[in-house]
């Protein structure tokens, strides 16, 4: 028993968010008599949300840089129907529809972007004033009409990974997929390992480490080899999701421009003391979104094999919540792509479960909002507590849960006492 | 290093005027007070004992106990959550919330003032306490009422007017307007004169110890002994959450010197560590500096300003709050504010076009804010985040962050400051002010700079962590780097500077060197508005 609380040990809270995502599967995996987790039905659920989860990552990063982008479904929805005219009536290929597609998304994101960065127009009006405009766009181009899309662009949204090789009664893609991905797993755990030793930082001893690698690399490998049991293999836009959440984790994380978008809406005017030019800062997660709410939009129209006047309407909601449920801040400066990603799936896992078992599209949006509301009343809850939020507790790195357990030492009395004046004296 | 009250002559000169008041009466006694939260002890056994009609105030330092020990006492936390008796007025009191204390004729000021800045002076000092008749406000009585107040504190305002359209210092006296409103017999001040330049503070000062004489009692929390010692009639010295002892100002002879070994428990010999300059080349020279107000069009901020630092030197900066420091040391750093208008930057006799931050950054300036947490950290990072941020190009690799550098170099300034924080992984808004500071300050050093820039690096810290940063702003310069220090502390500037240039209204008004410099003469030049041409040239350049 004991060895089983130091797997999970001081993680089990850092993946409370996973836990809840893992209990709300098997609950309805049960509800459901065993439906939830049949092959199709994940299938399913990964392409029925990716364009959502697409638009979280990016909104997750408008989020953090302290802004909100309202105006991404309809942004979707122009995008869609103009690359969907331009392949049924200009000839285009469909590959130069999507990269069409793109380009206007960038084109619109710019737009945008310099009336949020350059002008200084809070985001909120920009955007809804995008909101309004881009859908009267898609139904003055579309003549809100519907508009077919060749098959060959249908596979972004509904394709799958095919099938190659011998016969093994899995789809050996997805197989592969599933290997490779565990590969990765354990490669990264043993890298950021070693690194830990090297800088001297304090490490949890090596079974726990390897046991919870086993685990990750369990799950990871039986999600894929479920999938490849099915009929079909893993879908093409739960590719592009992971390909994005990876790219775009990386920038969060890694890089200079992530480290500003973090520290603008952290504090802005320590951020541009600092050298941050917060202005352009601004402008590339605006831009950046709009270009992702194009992606989105073609996702979408790929796997409803049409545009149509109603593409996208309440997405920008979907996307905001999922990116709260993952515990980003409305204040900005906190927040995960990661975490935005496991937001938008407990939304989906929820959503799917609940039409499963007949519920209506009524009681599904009831439960939605109320889950929203409970998700993000425990992390304030959490923090009003002085234990770290679901969201702060995913930024942290390796290397402070390596130490987190024991080496870490009280804070000093002083600094402590401060904290919790602040917060108390405030509340009351 | 006494203050000399007679520089403010347009203010009537406060101090104890024993005899005024029926003294030696126990308006409050706090007995045994402990307060524990989760682990720690924030107080044990505190006993204070305040006189009717007295200056009562409280030391120590950062993280002492002295908030907590006024949240005690004004209900912020209620009885029941702490051990030991509050008697007031001569009866055991127990307030369970802030309306009870101030019910009972206890008013906290709290540092950061609580002030509407949209509402007007007259709306402030009712709000929550309307003056209504049958539930509608009655406005006539609100300003009549308001104005009566604003005389008795010496404001001379219009009550119509915003909150945000006045001053701090103003503000804290509506601040005093408001406790005065409710009826006030023990009024508590949580660092009044932290955010208010010399004049503003005098005249809060005087204000105090008019209300003294008219038997209104004071508490006052200051980290500025040269105004305790001024003012107080006691003090009463708080270390780690223990009462240490209560000290009489005029009986005991108390002095800065006594003040502090209560606080620290040892001695500290000198308040500024011992400091041989080693001056060298001109560093950093800057001719004809003209900025312009960044919205009113035709304000200059700066007139024509021209000052050089040499290396290894400290340069000082003083001037009244609103003279300029600020706009003109954030003009120099890549302009982030106001509008240039003309002037040159001149490093090691090269001259530099800084037209953004990051441009002055990659020169090697560095710009310390003054208000640490609005301008200088961003308090959802932790240490080690925060000490790369405003040089990341420094620990990038192609397009990676490298997280080992990071943590390495984030470790080593912790170390080389002493910043108390258990790990590097420590959020900023954890650490106490002066453990905030100087990851501030290890976040500039980090860009290694040749220039460093301070603006009130100490405001609103402890003593000890003062003393340490003074020690790491003269590494800074003993390791041939120019440091400009601007203050409203002019022992401060007087301890530490080599030369101190005067600021007035956006002038520079005079430069003086370190021997010919003493607080009257610094004075004498921060409130003149002169011409060019009398600048007076003691120093030599």
């Amino acid at each position: 028993m004991n060895k089983i609380k130091q797997i999970f040990g001081g993680d089990a809270r850092q993946l409370g968010m996973i836990f809840a995502l893992a209990a709300l599967i098997i609950l309805f995996q049960i509800l459901t008599g065993g439906l939830t987790l049949q092959p199709d039905n994940v299938n399913n659920i990964i392409q029925g949300n990716a364009y959502i989860l697409v638009l979280a990552i990016g909104m997750v990063l408008v989020i953090i840089a302290g802004h909100i982008d309202l105006s991404v479904g309809s942004v979707a929805a122009f995008v869609g129907i103009v690359v969907a005219i331009s392949m049924r009536d200009w000839g285009v290929p469909w590959w130069g529809g999507i990269l069409l597609g793109l380009a206007l998304g960038a084109l619109v994101g710019v737009w945008q972007g310099f009336w949020v960065a350059y002008v200084g127009i809070p985001a909120f009006i920009v955007t809804l004033s995008g909101f309004l405009f881009f859908r009267g766009a898609n139904q003055f181009v579309g003549k809100s009409n519907t508009v077919p899309v060749p098959p060959e662009f249908q596979v972004i949204g509904a394709g799958t990974l095919p099938e190659v090789g011998p016969s093994t009664g899995y789809n050996n893609l997805t197989v592969l997929l599933g290997l490779l991905a565990c590969a990765g797993i354990i490669w990264g755990t043993l890298r950021g390992r070693r690194q830990l030793i090297n800088i001297g930082a304090t490490v949890e001893e090596a079974w726990i480490t390897y046991t919870r690698m086993a685990l990750i690399c369990i799950v990871v490998f039986g999600a894929m080899l479920l999938i490849a049991s099915g009929r079909k293999g893993f879908p093409v836009p739960g590719l592009i999701l992971i390909a994005l959440v990876l790219l775009y984790g990386f920038i969060a994380s890694k890089t200079i421009i992530g480290r500003h978008i973090y520290a603008v809406g952290g504090n802005r005017h320590a951020a541009e003391l600092s050298g941050v030019r917060s202005k352009r800062v601004n402008f590339l997660v605006m831009a950046n979104m709009s270009l992702l709410a194009a992606l989105a939009g073609m996702m979408f129209v790929a796997r409803s094999n049409a545009s149509g006047p109603f593409d996208g309407v309440g997405w920008e909601l979907d996307a905001i919540a999922a990116v709260f449920i993952g515990g980003a801040a409305v204040s900005g400066g906190v927040g995960t792509v990661i975490g935005s990603i496991i937001g938008g799936l407990v939304m989906a896992v929820l959503n799917n479960g609940l039409q499963l078992m007949g519920a209506g599209a009524d009681m599904t949006q009831m439960i939605k909002g109320l889950v929203l509301l409970v998700a993000v009343a425990f992390d304030i809850y959490n923090k009003s507590q002085g234990r770290p939020s679901i969201s702060g507790l995913f930024m942290r790195n390796r290397r402070s849960k390596g130490s987190d357990g024991d080496a870490v030492e009280a804070p000093t009395a002083a600094s402590e006492i401060e904290k919790l004046d602040e917060t108390l004296g405030q509340r009351s | 290093m006494s203050t000399d009250s007679s520089l403010q002559d347009n203010v009537s000169s406060p101090g104890p005027e024993e005899g005024d008041i029926p003294a030696g009466q126990v308006i409050l006694e706090m007995r045994d007070i402990s307060k524990e939260f989760p682990g720690v002890k924030a107080l044990s056994n505190v006993t204070m004992t305040v006189q009717r009609g007295e200056i009562h105030a409280i030391c120590g330092e950062n993280g002492a106990g002295k908030s907590t020990l006024m949240k005690v006492l004004s209900g912020v936390w209620p009885a029941g959550t702490y051990d030991g008796e509050i008697h007031f007025n001569g009866r055991l009191v127990e307030f369970n919330n802030i309306r009870d204390s101030e019910h009972a004729g206890i008013v906290i000021i709290h540092q950061e003032l609580a002030l509407i800045p949209e509402l007007s002076i007259g709306e402030n000092i009712f709000l929550g306490n309307e003056v209504t008749h049958g539930g509608v406000i009655n406005w006539m009585t609100t300003r009549k009422r308001a104005s009566e107040l604003l005389a008795r504190v010496g404001l001379n305002e219009n009550p119509d007017t915003k909150i945000k359209d006045i001053g701090v210092g103003k503000q804290q006296l509506v601040e005093i307007a408001k406790a005065l409103s409710k009826d006030v017999k023990l009024l508590i001040l949580d660092e009044p004169t932290s955010a208010l330049n010399e004049g503003d503070s005098q005249h809060l000062l005087g204000l105090m110890a008019g209300l003294r004489s008219r038997g209104v009692t004071c508490i006052m929390i200051s980290h500025k002994l040269n105004e305790i010692e001024q003012i107080s009639d006691s003090i009463t010295i708080i270390r780690d959450g223990k009462s240490i002892e209560t000290l009489r100002v005029k009986e005991d002879g108390v002095d800065e010197n006594r003040i502090i070994r209560g606080m620290v428990g040892r001695d500290i010999e000198s308040r500024f560590p011992d400091h041989v300059p080693e001056i060298g080349e001109k560093l950093f020279e800057v001719k004809d500096w003209t900025v312009r107000h960044p919205n009113v069009a035709d304000r200059l901020v700066c007139k024509s300003e021209s000052f050089f630092v040499r290396r290894g030197e400290i340069v000082g900066f003083a001037g009244l709050m609103g003279a300029g420091r600020t706009e003109l040391m954030r003009s120099i750093f890549g302009q982030s504010y106001g509008i240039f208008v003309s002037g040159t930057l001149l490093k090691d006799g090269q001259e530099l076009h800084l037209k953004s931050v990051p441009a002055a950054i990659d020169a090697g300036l560095a710009y310390v804010t003054e208000d640490r947490k609005t301008l200088g950290l961003n308090l959802l990072d932790d240490i080690k985040r925060t000490t790369v941020s405003a040089k990341l190009k420094r620990i990038t690799h192609g397009l990676v962050v490298d997280e080992r550098e990071e943590y390495k170099y984030a470790e080593e300034y912790r170390k080389s400051m002493r910043t108390k924080a258990p790990t590097v992984d420590e959020g900023v808004s954890k650490l106490s002010g002066g453990n905030q500071q100087k990851v501030v300050l290890a976040k500039w050093l980090f860009t290694e700079p040749d220039l460093l820039i301070l603006d009130e690096p100490t405001r609103g810290i402890d003593v000890g962590a003062k003393f340490e940063i003074y020690g790491i702003v003269q590494r800074m310069a003993a390791e041939g780097k120019g440091v400009i220090l601007v203050s409203s502390e002019l022992p401060e500037l007087l301890g530490l500077s080599d030369r101190i240039y005067t600021i007035c209204e956006g002038a520079i008004t005079g430069v003086l060197d370190k021997g010919h410099a003493d607080q009257e003469s610094l004075m004498r030049l921060m409130t003149k508005t002169s011409s060019r041409s009398d600048v007076p040239t003691q120093a030599s350049a």
